[in-house]
């Protein structure tokens, strides 16, 4: 399992996690866990996500998923999961 | 698992504290490419470099796009060419032929900066070393991204003080050499005592003769980041204060130490170390003097900030050494004047002196650096600012550096513009008393003795 990081940041609007998740599902990448919350007063969504079975290149998916952000009008990251354990977890 | 508020945390981090991985240095050993040769020394060097460095930016670029973390340079460093050189340039300008093969390669494989174009002359000068110091401001006025370095003392062998005489006189002839630059030229051209091995940063960066064929050393960065932590503990004991600043430098040693692993897996190439360094940029909220500022002080240089400094730096490397595997380099908090929005202000409404920045250099890493000076200052002066900062590292058996600009045609309450992550700065004033009779004597200063530290 090769595990990532999507963030949704923005504000709140119709549709942004059916958006989100139909380009996951498009892409064969299998959502683990879905947290979301508002932080200081915007949309903030975090999703885990299984990316091992994408046909595309990583980087690829990357970009795509900025482009969808710009067009829902809110900010998507996608981050391989190593960045946050490394910093967070000893 | 990993919580919705850690992943915020650290993308507020990226985004709005400028964390980032300062630099991806390779280093690369020249030492096979010595010839007698001229032409095949440049042929050789300039092969090895494109071969060894080919893939290092792109390799960069998708690391900072997979992990979304921006790595700001991906430089090179080589090993000093005084050594490689020796055999082949028997004058300056053979020396500058390098300079331009140098220059050129980077520009091929894509490095913003090359260093190495230096010399080790802590004890005495080969008459190849002196020949690449004389070389100096031709080199660094003919090309754009060399980075220049000479290591004229250290503790075990004390200060060679023919060395630091002509190092004044070359800093002088840079200066004079891209004068039509704001003497930019001095801003790639430092002048250490202890000069480490495996130092990933410019100006100073080489690959010391100790150092494998190749290797990947990593610079890590983050004042905003340290800033931000700390003004939630306005007002709190040390004790808290630093716990803050150990956690956050952890943190961001951390990202360090995965860039550079990802870095040194996927070019094959092996890690080196993490330089553990708070290195700032002139953009607003990027600044160590900032985090001084929020410590407590009004004004960077008022009275309490070598101590506000000694203690920063000492937090940062606590906390960063667990963080890393391998740490070396310079590993501390860097001042430079001109890359730090903090420091020129303080510069400029006069809180900052030359010598209130010296006296910080003897609690930090590395030394009077980026600092613009009248373009009227004597050789033997600038010489004279270099024998301080290096006695202080000979004694402290800590790396010092001297990296001052003085600015051709310009003087006191003018500013000198370099550009982009070098700034600019206000010129400060030079102590204007000489000591022409102390650097002319020849020979050098012997290496301090161990014991009986008062």
């Amino acid at each position: 399992m090769k595990r990532c990081i999507v963030t949704v940041l923005g504000k709140d609007t119709v549709g942004i996690i059916a958006r989100v998740c139909t380009y996951l599902a498009d892409n064969k990448i299998n959502i683990l866990d879905i947290s979301q919350t508002i932080i200081q007063g915007y949309f903030n969504m975090m999703m885990i996500v299984d990316v091992s079975a994408i046909e595309k290149d990583f980087k690829v998916i990357c970009d795509e998923m900025v482009v969808l952000g710009e067009e829902i009008g809110v900010k998507i990251h996608c981050q391989r999961e190593e960045i946050f354990e490394k910093m967070h977890r000893l | 698992m990993i919580n919705i508020y850690e992943v915020s945390e650290t993308n507020q981090m990226i985004e709005h504290e400028n964390l980032d991985v300062r630099t991806i240095t390779l280093g690369i050993s020249l030492l096979d490419c010595v010839d007698s040769n001229l032409d095949e020394l440049n042929r050789k060097i300039y092969e090895k470099i494109t071969t060894v460095a080919k893939n290092l930016v792109s390799t960069g670029q998708d690391i900072e796009k997979e992990f979304g973390i921006p790595i700001v340079n991906k430089r090179i460093s080589v090993t000093p060419i005084a050594l490689v050189g020796a055999s082949a340039c028997k004058k300056p300008e053979d020396y500058v032929t390098i300079a331009r093969t140098l220059d050129k390669a980077a520009k091929e494989v894509g490095v913003n900066f090359i260093g190495g174009y230096s010399a080790l002359v802590s004890k005495s000068m080969t008459t190849s070393d002196e020949n690449l110091i004389r070389s100096i401001p031709q080199a660094l006025a003919e090309t754009e991204r060399i980075c220049s370095s000479v290591n004229v003392g250290s503790t075990r062998t004390g200060i060679n003080m023919d060395a630091v005489r002509l190092c004044g006189e070359i800093v002088k002839a840079t200066a004079e050499a891209t004068a039509d630059k704001d003497s930019l030229g001095c801003a790639k051209l430092v002048v250490f005592c202890n000069a480490p091995d495996d130092n990933p940063f410019m100006a100073g960066a080489f690959l010391g003769v100790t150092e494998a064929d190749a290797v990947i050393n990593v610079g890590v960065s983050g004042p905003g980041v340290v800033k931000k932590a700390l003004e939630q503990v306005r007002g709190k004991g040390f004790e808290e204060l630093c716990e803050t600043i150990k956690k956050t430098a952890f943190k961001v040693t951390r990202v360090g130490q995965l860039v550079a692993g990802e870095a040194s897996k996927r070019l094959g190439i092996p890690f080196g170390i993490i330089d553990l360094s708070l290195a700032p940029t002139p953009a607003v909220g990027d600044s160590v003097a900032e985090i001084l500022e929020e410590i407590g002080l009004e004004r960077v240089g008022a009275p309490g900030t070598t101590a506000a400094l000694a203690m920063l730096n000492d937090q940062v490397k606590k906390g960063g050494v667990m963080a890393s595997s391998y740490v070396g380099g310079l590993s501390g908090a860097f001042i430079p004047v001109s890359e730090d929005q903090g420091m020129i202000d303080a510069v400029t409404v006069g809180s900052l002196s030359l010598e209130k920045l010296e006296a910080m250099t003897c609690v930090c890493s590395v030394g009077l650096d980026m600092i613009a000076i009248p373009g009227k200052t004597s050789a033997s002066t600038i010489s004279g600012i270099i024998a301080d900062e290096m006695a202080i590292g000979m004694v402290n058996q800590k790396t010092t550096a001297v990296r001052l600009i003085p600015v051709i045609g310009k003087d006191v309450g003018e500013t000198a513009e370099f550009g982009g992550l070098l700034g600019y700065a206000p010129i400060i004033p030079v102590n204007e008393f000489g000591c022409e009779a102390f650097i002319s004597r020849q020979g050098r200063i012997p290496a301090p003795i161990h014991s009986f530290k008062n």
